[in-house]
């Protein structure tokens, strides 16, 4: 297993690159987008819902509301594609998984910020 | 064929320059010792006979002992040979190591799979066994096994609770994802037979 580790951590990114997010924060992720040979960067703002797996297997997923839909995407952490991390805004949540924002809309779908 | 022996070290998941996510299985293939070299003059076929591992001397039959003194303190955990076209270019006592593989390349590798002991029908051939409920009494049984006097005995291969595992497989055509001649590792695409640290061969295809 010690063997595998030290392969894994290869690929992963380094201290301080990402931000200390969590469930419940606001974020900003910047990633990398190939068009033809063209290659620009993408945004995408939201919630984070989840946090899960370690090592190079860490994701999270982030959701937003885009014209009125949710849209949700799974980010590997790791993954060489994203730019940037940019925490906006802390949240104060009380569970680790928040799913239950996918059948709430509008006011009540929105976290209170924390320490406020 | 050419190829190396190696230890399955694990699975993981690795990225590749487009940023996507590739499962790969790495195995510590190499270095092999070139031990003997076979020729058509000689064997009737080329081949070359390469070692890997080690193991301690008192654990090395006298034979064997005697196949490897041209070797100084040389014992190989296990020796195995490739057929080649042609044994030009080797020579003994050399170290095949993974710069034999390019990236990209389909390799098959091969492995003695999990023992699973005795099993039924359902483990061993994947049926979808009877129902649990609704009266059946019949869960995990074979079933029938074939007509009565015509032809009064039962097809050959009939799908039977047996010995199940601990036999040799190889998967076929997987792509090498890295090669990591640093550390001796392969990084094939996909999952390889047989647990971790099991021993496991790679081939080149021709």
């Amino acid at each position: 297993m010690n063997k595998l580790t030290e392969i894994e951590a290869e690929y992963l990114k380094k201290e301080g690159e990402i931000p200390d997010f969590d469930s419940g924060d606001t974020i900003n992720v910047r990633t990398w987008v190939r068009e033809g040979n063209k290659e620009r960067l993408q945004n995408f703002e939201g919630v984070v819902l989840q946090r899960r797996g370690g090592g190079v297997n860490a994701t999270f997923t982030v959701r937003k509301i885009s014209n009125g839909v949710g849209v949700e995407r799974i980010f590997p952490l790791h993954s060489p594609i994203i730019e940037s991390i940019k925490l906006v805004r802390k949240g104060r949540v009380r569970r680790a998984k928040l799913f239950y924002l996918r059948n709430l809309t509008g006011k009540a779908a929105r976290i209170k910020e924390q320490g406020v | 064929m050419l190829g190396l022996i190696g230890k399955k070290i694990g699975m993981t998941r690795i990225f590749d320059e487009q940023g996507l996510m590739i499962p790969v299985t790495v195995i510590q293939a190499g270095p092999c010792k070139i031990i003997q070299i076979k020729t058509a003059d000689k064997d009737g076929y080329n081949a070359l006979q390469v070692g890997f591992g080690q193991r301690k001397e008192k654990n090395v039959i006298r034979p064997l002992k005697g196949h490897l003194k041209k070797f100084e303190n040389y014992f190989p955990q296990v020796l195995k040979e490739f057929r080649v076209e042609t044994v030009e270019g080797y020579e003994l006592g050399q170290e095949l190591n993974t710069e034999i593989f390019n990236v990209g390349e389909g390799v098959d590798v091969g492995g003695v799979i999990k023992g699973r002991g005795f099993q039924g029908v359902v483990k061993r051939h994947g049926h979808s066994g009877g129902d649990e409920t609704h009266g059946n009494t019949s869960h995990r049984v074979p079933g029938s096994v074939g007509s009565s006097a015509d032809p009064s005995r039962c097809w050959k291969n009939l799908k039977l609770p047996g010995q199940y595992g601990n036999t040799n497989q190889k998967a076929l055509n997987l792509k090498v994802a890295k090669v990591d001649s640093g550390r001796n590792c392969l990084f094939v695409r996909g999952a390889v037979p047989g647990p971790t640290s099991g021993l496991v061969t790679v081939y080149k295809k021709k």
